[in-house]
């Protein structure tokens, strides 16, 4: 098959070059300069014997692009490092420079403090061990709440997908359910939820399963015409047109809406714990216990350790997306 | 291995709901065996004609007599499945049809075998250039032996070259199958070098204006493309064609 695609300058390059007995030393400054900088042997050398310009064009060409990789993959946490050093130092000024003692200990402690009684403490009632405890029960609400929206929410979609007038009567109702602020739900849920981890749960699935559900719907109907003639053709079940069509097709969207989706139900879970005090102890109702007491930089470390858990929970779900879609679909490589 | 199956259409016509006259009153038969060409110009019904022969559109006046059980349908794109990788994408109507895993994965790598996509089985859609993914569809279309075959501008996409090399491997591919077969194209080359016969068409709304045989055995090799006779035949087709643009 003549159509093979040759992608790969390299393999090629390092045919021609080996098949030519090495013959004399560098012939010109130029290429001889290229293979003094680019500095291995084997490949490199054989790229230095080609007698043509063009295999030393397209080793410059190639160290231009690998230096300018390296330089990106450095940039990508040289930059965010930098800025937590500004941060660090603004941090100290504003804490040192600006404020009084006080003010100091009331409202933003040195970074150091922080850590000597924050992060650093291993105690029952003080210092990280009761946030990483609190987080561990947010967690699980947080877990809960995305387990339940994706599983509903997918459901739902596809009702809707199966008939126009299914959709149509649903989606007001869900749309109503996403502009709704959860506060004004909060003393209907206590009624019906009670005053625990329960109620935590239904607030996460409130906020979490409409994009589930939108992004569902929208990849369940993207699926192509042609690709619905094709199984018309054979004529199929519908649900084996879901199975084999409309549900593979719509991973991607599924999970651009489970990534929404995770992170509201992180918020709605800390938020939960604000509003629904009975049960295990969660980092929200940890953060309103520390400002009430001035426990400042405790205060400081569960707020750090809540942002890290919601960056971990939805670098997760990037990175099972990338992992899942990467084969076969196109923009899977490009977030995260 | 003989097929005694044909299509008949008799006085077929399309109106669409929106009012567009797309065919009017077409009537040939695809004898068993037979593998007709069907050329005409953009818009004149040529896809229309064989979404009704295969039944995914409902026609409007006439008869249409096309066995439904085994049709092998090549689209315009090669609508594989990006999700899937080669091998998958051909088992895909093994499993509509409930065949069983070991049967599905033998005919379909046979199949990947036949249109020269051995090696590839494990890669995706996306990975494929034009061409090859046309030689998937077409692998997909054979797993289940279908005794009547459709071809909607199967490599209208696809550069000059790649197109006769796949034209040329289509008739070695077909040459021990039996089935009966209509082929739209836009090129005469391909029509007249595929073909038992070419049906033209004219433009909207598709009338069948003529019907000309073309009487080279198989097999045919690629230098009959040079031939004076060959030359002569697309000719007539293109001069039947002239009329219908007129
Ligand atoms: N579903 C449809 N509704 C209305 N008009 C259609 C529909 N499908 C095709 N047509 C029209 O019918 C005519 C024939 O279309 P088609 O069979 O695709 O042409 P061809 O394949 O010969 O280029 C065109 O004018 C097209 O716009
Ligand atoms: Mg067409």
């Amino acid at each position: 098959m003549t159509e093979t695609v040759d992608r790969s300058i390299e393999p090629s390059s390092a045919r021609t070059s080996s098949a030519e007995p090495s013959s004399a030393e560098p012939s010109s400054i130029e290429t001889s300069a290229v293979g003094a900088a680019r500095g291995s042997a084997g490949v490199d050398d054989a790229a230095n014997e080609v007698p043509s310009e063009v295999a030393a064009r397209t080793a410059e060409m190639r160290q231009v692009l690998d230096r300018k990789r390296a330089r990106d993959a450095r940039l990508n946490w040289l930059a965010p490092l930098i800025t937590f050093g500004l941060i660090i130092g603004v941090w100290y000024f504003i804490s040192y420079v600006r404020m009084d003692e006080v003010r100091r200990r009331t409202a933003l402690p040195p970074p150091h403090q922080v850590l000597t009684d924050g992060f650093l403490v291993w105690h029952d009632r003080k210092g990280i061990r009761p946030i990483l405890e609190s987080l561990l029960v947010t967690g699980r609400v947080a877990l809960i709440g995305l387990a339940i929206s994706v599983v509903l929410g997918i459901v739902v979609a596809i009702v809707m997908n199966t008939a126009k007038w299914a959709e149509k009567s649903i989606f007001p109702y869900a749309v109503v359910l996403q502009v709704t602020p959860i506060l004004a739900l909060v003393p209907l849920l206590r009624n019906w939820f009670g005053f625990g981890i329960a109620s935590r749960v239904v607030v996460c699935v409130l906020i979490a399963i409409f994009p589930v559900i939108t992004n569902t719907l929208f990849g369940l109907q993207s699926a192509q015409q042609r690709h619905h003639d094709l199984f018309a053709l054979h004529g199929v079940s519908s649900l084996t047109r879901l199975t084999k069509l409309e549900l593979p097709g719509a991973m991607p969207a599924i999970f651009t809406g489970l990534r929404i989706a995770a992170g509201g139900c992180v918020i709605g879970a800390v938020v939960g714990d604000f509003f629904f005090r009975q049960g295990a102890i969660g980092v929200g109702r940890l953060l309103d216990n520390y400002q009430k007491d001035t426990r400042i930089p405790e205060l400081i470390t569960a707020t750090i350790c809540a942002c890290i858990f919601g960056i971990v929970i939805f670098a997760f779900v990037g990175w099972l997306s990338n992992r899942m879609l990467r084969s076969w679909h196109d923009s899977a490589g490009a977030d995260t | 291995m003989s097929t005694d199956v044909s299509l008949t259409f008799s006085d077929v016509s399309m109106i669409f709901p929106d009012g567009t006259h797309a065919l009017d009153q077409i009537t040939f038969t695809v004898d068993p065996g037979e593998f007709v060409a069907l050329v005409g110009p953009s818009g004149c019904g040529k896809s229309t004609l064989l979404r009704i022969a295969s039944g995914l559109t409902e026609h409007t006046g006439g008869v249409c007599d096309v066995p439904r059980d085994s049709i092998g349908y090549v689209f315009q794109d090669a609508t594989l499945l990006p999700w899937r990788t080669v091998q998958r994408n051909v088992e895909l109507l093994g499993e509509f049809h409930n065949m069983a895993k070991a049967e599905r994965a033998t005919r379909a790598s046979d199949a990947i075998e036949l249109v020269g996509l051995a090696g590839h089985e494990d890669k995706f859609p996306k990975q494929l250039s034009g061409g090859m993914q046309m030689r998937a569809s077409v692998a997909r279309s054979l797993v289940m032996e279908p005794k009547v075959f459709l071809f909607d501008e199967p490599f209208g996409a696809l550069d000059e070259i790649t197109r006769e090399r796949l034209n040329d491997e289509l008739l070695s591919l077909f040459r021990t199958k039996e089935f009966a077969g209509v082929f739209v194209t836009h090129s005469i080359a391909e029509a007249v070098f595929l073909s038992t016969r070419v049906i033209t068409m004219s433009a909207r709304p598709g009338r069948i204006i003529s019907d000309i045989a073309i009487p080279f055995d198989y097999p045919r090799n690629p230098e009959l493309r040079y031939e004076p006779e060959f030359a002569e035949l697309c000719g007539d087709v293109s001069n039947s064609l002239k009329v219908a643009h007129a």
